[in-house]
């Protein structure tokens, strides 16, 4: 029972950080309908900040999140000027294709500048440390990243219900005509949404090299797992991502505990066909 | 007046395709070195994976990001005939076909159900599924995979160890074969039907058509051609394991190569093959050696490039260019 507790909890605390980087794809996908097959390369390059800026400059990740956040924002804004801005009216698979040959071009830029190799930071604040709550172990890194990914979920989840620009941005994402005649500012509003979508894979990725190696692989699996977490939580809902995160999060860490590790896999894409097949639109779609 | 000039195009279009397959089987002869002739075939193969492809994607409109899981099943449907049970590959080959048909109903049949995007994740899950699933399976060879004994090579063996010219005129048969069948399909009922689907599936309905069964057909179809494709590969590379076959870049190649051509029409999958496979084969023997990657960056960029300014594929740049031809000749006329 007690194991059984542990990897439940394991499990949870992935998912969080699922959560986080389903929340940013969540975000673009709800408002503007694209899917960007750019978002685990995201994590991916802020992992490499967040290790450069640690090895170079011995800062840690608890503290270069907020640079891998603001770095990704950057990139974020600038893939919607230079690529996604030139996509809208074409074919809805246009943005998906030129999103997968960004992902091509940013993954193999990393891996020619920085190599294959895996990329370990050591001696961070949180590297090793656990503790202890009546027999269940937390450690110390998943569970600040958990933390975080809970907090900024939270955070993105009151800015788009309930201030000025997240009214204005359900506004865009319901009819953009309709928006534009009201005088919101759609092209800001896009431009903000794929800057901030692009900040919450950023600052997931910012606090992971405190407990996991960087190589230029290591987005493909997460960027697939967030597009399952938001498929499944539902189209543009973010309590559905966070709540598929959790559940992707636990079939993972059950799946790998009792069946065999590779498993996880077969389980997390197992059960995304399983709640598609009983509600077409996710969890909370409609 | 107008519709003369775009039957004309499409005459030239098909005019040009007839030649190229004209000169198609005469370029062994021109062609000696080694790497030209791999550089053909795999333009063959690319192009005949996309047009299997497009029966699905382009004419029915159903976007499928799983064929790399049936290109498999007829990559592991040769291999395990060769290596696992020490026979000739045809049969394996056919039983592939068969089992990616079957595969392709079963696992489409719910997924039909699902629409846009929602379609999309789950083909790539499935694909992932497959993936994890025969890592672990030993019966056909789990992450090792299978590697190709030294045996004699010809045509009954399929394989071919001192020249490529063997490999070329199968990869040439299966262009003929899968452009004829698609060829064939385009002014059969069928044909219509698919594209009636593609272009609105509940008007197709009111008109009769039962849009699942043609969707259903068209994945099947689609999905032992793939397979058949995926058999040639595995011959021609004499080994496979699962993330070689079935990946998801290798299910972005089919997609790429159909749309960047022009999804949706004959010569489309020829194009994009003809003009990514050479670029992507010459740039990797270019820059491979440069700590790797520029290849595949230089790769990316273009198919950035060419999904923002033509998105109706390479077929569509054609297009503009021979509207713009005839529109000149129209004005040179006219000023004489």
């Amino acid at each position: 029972m007690e194991t059984f507790a542990q990897v439940v909890l394991d499990g949870l605390l992935s998912g969080m950080v699922y959560a986080l980087v389903a929340a940013g794809l969540c975000l673009i996908w709800g408002v503007m309908d694209v899917i960007n097959f750019a978002h685990g390369e995201y994590l991916m390059i802020a992992m490499y900040v967040s290790y450069w800026l640690g090895f170079l400059a011995n800062i840690d990740p608890v503290v270069s999140v907020i640079a891998a956040g603001v770095f990704i924002f950057i990139i974020g804004a600038l893939t919607y000027l230079l690529i996604i801005r030139y996509t809208v009216g074409k074919p809805p698979l246009a943005a998906l294709l030129a999103t997968f040959g960004l992902a091509m071009f940013l993954k193999n830029l990393c891996l020619n500048r920085f190599s294959p190799n895996f990329l370990i930071l050591s001696d961070t604040w949180l590297g090793g440390k656990t503790f202890q709550l009546g027999g269940l172990i937390f450690p110390a890194p998943q569970l600040a990243a958990a933390a975080l990914a809970l907090i900024v979920v939270g955070l993105v989840y009151l800015l788009i219900n309930s201030t000025r620009f997240g009214w204005a941005v359900q506004a865009t994402a319901m009819d953009r005509e309709a928006a534009e005649l009201m005088g919101i500012d759609t092209e800001r509003i896009y431009i903000l949404i794929f800057g901030i979508g692009g900040a919450c894979v950023g600052i997931a990725g910012g606090i992971m090299p405190s407990y996991l190696a960087v190589h230029p692989e290591v987005g493909s699996l997460f960027g697939l797992i967030a597009f399952v977490c938001v498929a499944m939580g539902g189209f543009g809902s973010i309590p559905g991502a966070f709540l598929a995160g959790l559940l992707v999060g636990v079939a993972e860490a059950l799946a790998g505990f009792y069946i065999a590790p590779v498993f996880k896999y077969i389980a997390v894409f197992g059960l995304y066909l399983a709640v598609v097949f009983l509600r077409p639109k996710g969890i909370f779609g409609w | 007046m107008m519709n003369t000039k775009v039957i004309d195009l499409k005459d030239a279009l098909w005019l040009l395709l007839l030649a190229v397959l004209a000169l198609l089987p005469l370029v062994p002869f021109v062609s000696g070195s080694f790497f030209g002739m791999h550089v053909l075939i795999l333009v063959l193969l690319f192009a005949s994976m996309a047009q299997a492809w497009n029966i699905i994607g382009g004419y029915c409109g159903q976007v499928s990001f799983g064929h790399s899981v049936f290109f498999g099943i007829g990559a592991y449907g040769a291999g395990m005939a060769v290596v696992t049970y020490g026979g000739l590959p045809w049969g394996g080959i056919l039983a592939g076909m068969v089992l990616a048909a079957v595969v392709a109903v079963i696992i489409s049949y719910p997924c039909f159900k699902l629409t846009g995007h929602y379609f999309a994740i789950a083909t790539f899950a499935i694909v992932e599924i497959f993936n994890r699933a025969f890592l672990v399976w030993e019966w056909v060879g789990g992450a090792l995979g299978l590697d190709y004994p030294v045996i004699e090579e010809g045509l009954a063996n399929l394989m071919w160890y001192e020249t490529k010219e063997g490999y070329y005129y199968c990869a040439l048969g299966l262009f003929v074969i899968v452009f004829g069948i698609v060829r064939w399909l385009e002014s059969h009922r069928f044909g219509y039907y698919m594209r009636a689907v593609r272009e609105g599936q509940e008007t197709a309905e009111s008109l009769g058509v039962n849009s699942t069964a043609v969707k259903l057909g068209a994945m099947a179809i689609s999905a032992a051609l793939a397979a058949l494709c995926g058999s040639f590969f595995v011959q021609y590379n004499l080994r496979v394991d699962p993330p070689m076959v079935m990946s998801l870049d290798m299910s972005m190649k089919f997609v790429l190569v159909t749309i960047l051509g022009g999804s949706g029409t004959l010569a489309g999958p020829l194009l994009g093959a003809a003009v990514l496979i050479p670029l992507q084969e010459y740039t990797r023997a270019f820059w491979g050696g440069l700590g790797g990657g520029v290849d595949l960056m230089i790769f990316g960029v273009l198919i950035i490039v060419i999904v923002i300014k033509e998105p109706a594929g390479i077929i569509g740049i054609l297009a503009g260019i021979g509207k713009s031809l005839a529109r000149r000749g129209g004005t040179a006329q006219g000023g004489a």
